[in-house]
């Protein structure tokens, strides 16, 4: 168990380093620089700016320069102000991307496997269509769409919440539930699927056959079994929440770290493009081996092997 | 004298079917399957002959008729514009079709690109094992923890002013840079099953008297393995759809005046009070295509399941 | 603990609760007097025309047709038949147990120790169940619930039935698990199933359906999923310990030998049917139906010359949508005449005893003397 936890975690420095490569590879790959997006520098501003940045050194040295800080926690310097580091920018706004993405996570797993349960305990009556019918406008709904009618409905119209900013919890609502939609349907959808499989076991039987009332086979025998598969979406859904937040913070005005992917990739915001691709991609890896350890852990099938 | 022969004869027995008879049967007796289908058959027919359906070019303008209405959109139902026009005059439902016409090419291409890289991949790390399995996948490893919209949107802005990023207006670009992120569940799943089929008996028995590996491979182990890759082709469809529609709204890929349902859903945003037909159609037409392939790859899931062959 | 087999048992451990079945039982009258009742004349199970059908999308499957049968308390009863025949859904039936949907009692009744089963509703229907009466499925591995440890699954019932306080329960479950014979039992109470071997999973099963001391035991096929090693263990097993509490058991096997050797009755079944019952004596020395024939005569024997073709009855069993009214066992009956095909046959008696048969030939007048 220990071993395994330990192999996984090691696993991820390979692999966030083979991402770094490709990424920064990839950056330098898009034509222009960092310098384009203000007015017209004099060659002579540009060239010494680069000399600055050590943008006129060779690529693989300036990866090597870049490896270098980063693995000291040096994020390098900010493209967009000149006496920040990205280590500020990113400080300023992981939390509330953290917190976004804790809040939509909670909401898609307390609403999406109750909602699975349900939909299966009713099957083929109306608790399973109505479950049904939700994961239906969960999956056809895409996030953006979903945050635009939240917003006309519930901030414009019916004026209950704001339509942007992050200056208190009725600013948390519309961007957690649009964030959550897609996942509460696809947790729920998955819940109920594995539930419905459950229902057929042999062990059910079992239970059955021991005058357990329907409560007792329900929670005791039947839930615990589903949801162990289950667990095997959340990875996925994690990295969904991550990569999709970026769109939700752009459109709420959420004062993450998400809003500026765009404008670093058409700014050429070098350091901040790598920070930002290395977080989201250590925040997925680890994510993963979290949820694939929570799985080793609940299934005693492995856990005792 | 009583012979089995004379016994199929008297007593009814249902018609044993092959797997895919099987199958069918099963996917048409279930409704949300079916619907899956139509949805998917008609959101294809309309994509392939959607230039021949439109009752314009879907880039043309009449700014004519807006100017006429009072300089904003030209709501539903108008003359000659069915399902109304944008702020400059082009039709909504020609343009409708030329999102569907996007949405079929990403459905085709992506999965194509997902097929393409996934299942050699799959094939061989299952087939072979060993040193060059463990390298594959943790070469899969990379990939999927690689945060695949930010991967799609580098490549699109990296290439968008290549040969290649010009093709297809764009979307050829988006397309294979989608499939790219996306193929690491179908090379897990061909592993998977090369590596449960390779050991199953019939497989040491068509070993046994001879078979080369080669026909092995193709005569017993794909027909019996395509299933789950069926299944997961379909409803892989809705992702790459859906990473399309995003990356339209916020830009990437497509590039005007092609009309991206995603795309439009962006134009139309600043009407949504006035003139929300304008993000109202474009979203109903993604929602339909992503429930219809949703529905059509849970049916045929049900409906290619091994433990239910034979029963019902 | 006299009843514990001493090869499964490990010497060297001190562990094991010793009771004497004697006060194991004592404590269960006192905990349940059971009515005073005379097993000579009344039966623990009565099932009188019992039909059993699912309704399935390509018709209505009468998988238990118009069965009848009775057992006696403490009695084993065998329940014999090829796949299919019907006689795992006439157990499930006994206990109500029957998927539905798709399947339903549709006729017939069932008498269990003077209460009519089909009457009850599903709360006295629960009390029945593992209290009254147990049940052994046939494949231990998917039948117990792996995300808990065998010690839960067995103290469930002994907590639902018997009321027992959390440790009580334990107690209880260590020494049913030694009289099972699993060895040093109170470190495996928390255990889980998948880290027991095929033979060991059967036992716990056979301890989770003796735990509240029922009246009824019925074991679906107990060994057909298990090494034939350990199959001989099983049986005996099962048949000490329902000799022991004197607890009825219905084996359910195709297997003749396992009927020739734990049963004191057996039923044959074919196509949802009985077909012959009688006394395992009557039935084996004596059959008198041409399915038993074929059966026993399937059996490979030691003086069969080796390179023989093995026998066997040839075609299929019948499917059972709208069967028609002739014998089923007719096409494949080298005995058959006109009168099989047109009128099936009832069961009747064959001599002075309770040996009963379905089949023209060998009634009294029939043409097989």
């Amino acid at each position: 168990m220990i071993t395994y936890l330990a192999r996984r975690i090691l696993w991820i420095i390979p692999v966030l380093f083979a991402v770094s490569i490709i990424t920064f590879v990839l950056m330098h790959a898009v034509p222009g620089g960092p310098w384009d997006a203000e007015k017209r520098l004099p060659a002579g501003v540009q060239a010494r700016l680069n000399a600055e940045y050590g943008l006129d050194k060779p690529l693989y040295e300036q990866y090597i320069q870049w490896a270098g800080a980063f693995v000291t926690g040096d994020l390098g310097p900010s493209y967009r102000s000149r006496d920040r580091r990205v280590n500020d920018i990113v400080a300023d706004g992981i939390a509330t991307t953290v917190q976004l993405g804790v809040m939509a996570f909670t909401l898609s797993v307390v609403v999406g496997i109750p909602l699975g349960i349900f939909a299966a305990l009713g099957h083929n009556r109306w608790p399973d269509y109505l479950s049904t019918s939700v994961s239906i406008i969960g999956i056809a709904t895409p996030s953006f769409v979903l945050a635009i009618l939240l917003v006309v409905l519930f901030a414009v119209e019916l004026g209950w919440f704001p339509t942007g900013g992050w200056k208190g919890p009725q600013y948390w609502v519309l961007p957690t539930v649009a964030l959550a939609g897609f996942p509460i349907a696809v947790i729920a959808r998955y819940t109920r699927a594995s539930m419905l499989e459950v229902t057929r076991k042999d062990y059910i039987r079992t239970a059955q056959s021991k005058g357990l009332g329907n409560t007792s086979v329900v929670s005791r025998h039947m839930i615990r079994n589903a949801l162990i598969p289950v667990v095997t979406i959340l990875g996925p859904t994690l990295a969904f929440l991550v990569t999709g937040s970026f769109i939700i913070e752009t459109i709420f005005s959420v004062p993450g770290i998400g809003r500026f992917y765009i404008s670093a990739i058409s700014t050429r915001d070098y350091s901040l493009l790598m920070a930002m691709t290395m977080l989201y991609a250590f925040a997925i890896a680890f994510l993963n081996v979290v949820v694939d350890v929570l799985y080793a852990y609940i299934d005693p099938r492995i856990r005792y092997s | 004298m009583a012979t089995p022969t004379a016994v199929a004869g008297r007593i009814a027995r249902p018609r044993a079917t092959g797997l895919w008879r099987d199958a069918w049967g099963r996917l048409r007796k279930n409704r949300l399957a079916v619907v899956g289908l139509f949805l998917v058959i008609a959101l294809v027919f309309v994509g392939v002959f959607g230039p021949w359906l439109a009752p314009y070019p879907y880039s043309q303008q009449d700014l004519a008729a807006v100017f006429a209405a009072g300089g904003g959109p030209l709501p539903p139902l108008s003359p000659g514009h069915v399902l109304g026009t944008d702020q400059l005059g082009r039709d909504l439902l020609s343009r409708l079709l030329d999102g569907a016409r996007i949405s079929v090419s990403v459905a085709f291409v992506v999965q194509i690109v997902i097929l393409g890289i996934g299942v050699p991949i799959g094939a061989i790390a299952g087939w072979f094992g060993g040193r060059l399995d463990n390298a594959l996948m943790r070469f899969t490893d990379i990939i999927y923890a690689f945060p695949d919209l930010l991967f799609i949107i580098l490549m699109s802005v990296a290439f968008r002013e290549t040969v290649f990023g010009q093709a297809l207006d764009g979307l050829l670009l988006v397309f294979v840079a989608i499939g790219l992120t996306s193929w690491v569940t179908v090379a897990r799943l061909v592993r998977g099953q090369m590596l449960s089929l390779k050991e199953t008996e019939f497989v040491e028995a068509a070993r046994a008297i001879g078979v080369a590996d080669r026909r092995i491979v193709t005569r017993h182990l794909l027909p019996n393995g395509i299933g789950p890759i069926i299944v997961a082709v379909t409803l892989g469809i809705p992702a790459a759809i859906l990473a399309e529609a995003t990356l339209a709204y916020i830009g990437i890929g497509v590039q005007p005046p092609r009309a991206s349902w995603g795309s439009l859903i962006a134009e139309g945003q600043k009407f949504i009070r006035s003139e929300p037909h304008l993000v109202v159609f474009p979203a109903i037409a993604i929602a339909l295509a992503l429930v219809g392939f949703t529905f059509l790859g849970d049916g045929l899931r049900d409906a290619l399941d091994p433990k239910l062959k034979g029963k019902q | 603990m006299s009843t514990v087999d001493d090869t499964m048992t490990d010497p060297a451990s001190p562990t094991i609760i010793e009771v004497s079945p004697e006060d194991a039982r004592k404590v269960q009258v006192e905990a349940n007097p059971k009515p005073p009742v005379d097993p000579r004349t009344e039966k623990l199970l009565k099932v009188t025309g019992l039909s059993t059908h699912f309704f399935t999308p390509d018709g209505v499957v009468q998988a238990v047709d118009d069965v009848s049968f009775d057992l006696a308390y403490g009695e084993t009863l065998g329940l014999v038949g090829e796949s299919g025949c019907g006689k795992s859904v006439t157990a499930l039936s006994v206990a109500r147990l029957v998927p539905n949907p798709p399947g339903r009692i549709v006729a017939g009744d069932i008498i269990f120790d003077g209460i009519d089963v089909l009457k009850l509703d599903q709360d006295e229907m629960r009390h029945l169940r593992g209290k009254e009466i147990g049940f052994i499925f046939q494949d231990p591995l998917t039948s117990l619930n792996p995300t808990l440890t065998i010690g839960y699954q067995i103290a469930e019932s002994i907590r639902q039935h018997m009321g027992l306080s959390k440790t009580a329960a334990r107690d209880r479950v260590a020494e049913l698990l030694g009289k099972v014979g699993i060895p040093r039992a109170k470190d495996r109470l928390n255990d889980y199933p998948h880290q027991f071997s095929g033979g060991m999973r059967q036992r716990v099963m056979i301890a989770i359906a003796l735990s509240c001391d029922p009246k009824l035991i019925l074991a679906d096929e107990p060994t057909t999923a298990l090494d034939v090693t350990i199959q001989a263990q099983i049986l005996e097993l099962i048949q000490r310990l329902s000799d022991e509490f004197h607890t009825a058991v219905l084996m359910i096997t195709h297997d003749l030998g396992i009927a020739a050797g734990m049963c004191d009755r057996v039923n044959v079944m074919y196509a949802g049917r009985i077909v012959e019952t009688g006394t395992v004596d009557e039935l084996f020395e004596k059959p008198r139906m041409p399915y038993s024939w074929g059966l026993l005569d399937s059996l490979p024997r030691l003086d069969d010359i080796r390179g023989d073709r093995l026998r066997t009855i040839e075609g299929l069993p019948p499917f059972l949508v709208n069967p028609p009214d002739a014998c089923r066992f007719e096409p494949r009956c080298r005995f058959a005449r006109d009168v099989c095909r047109q009128d099936e046959p009832d069961l009747t008696l064959r001599g002075q005893t309770l040996h009963a048969a379905r089949c023209w030939a060998t009634q009294p007048d029939g043409w097989i003397p």
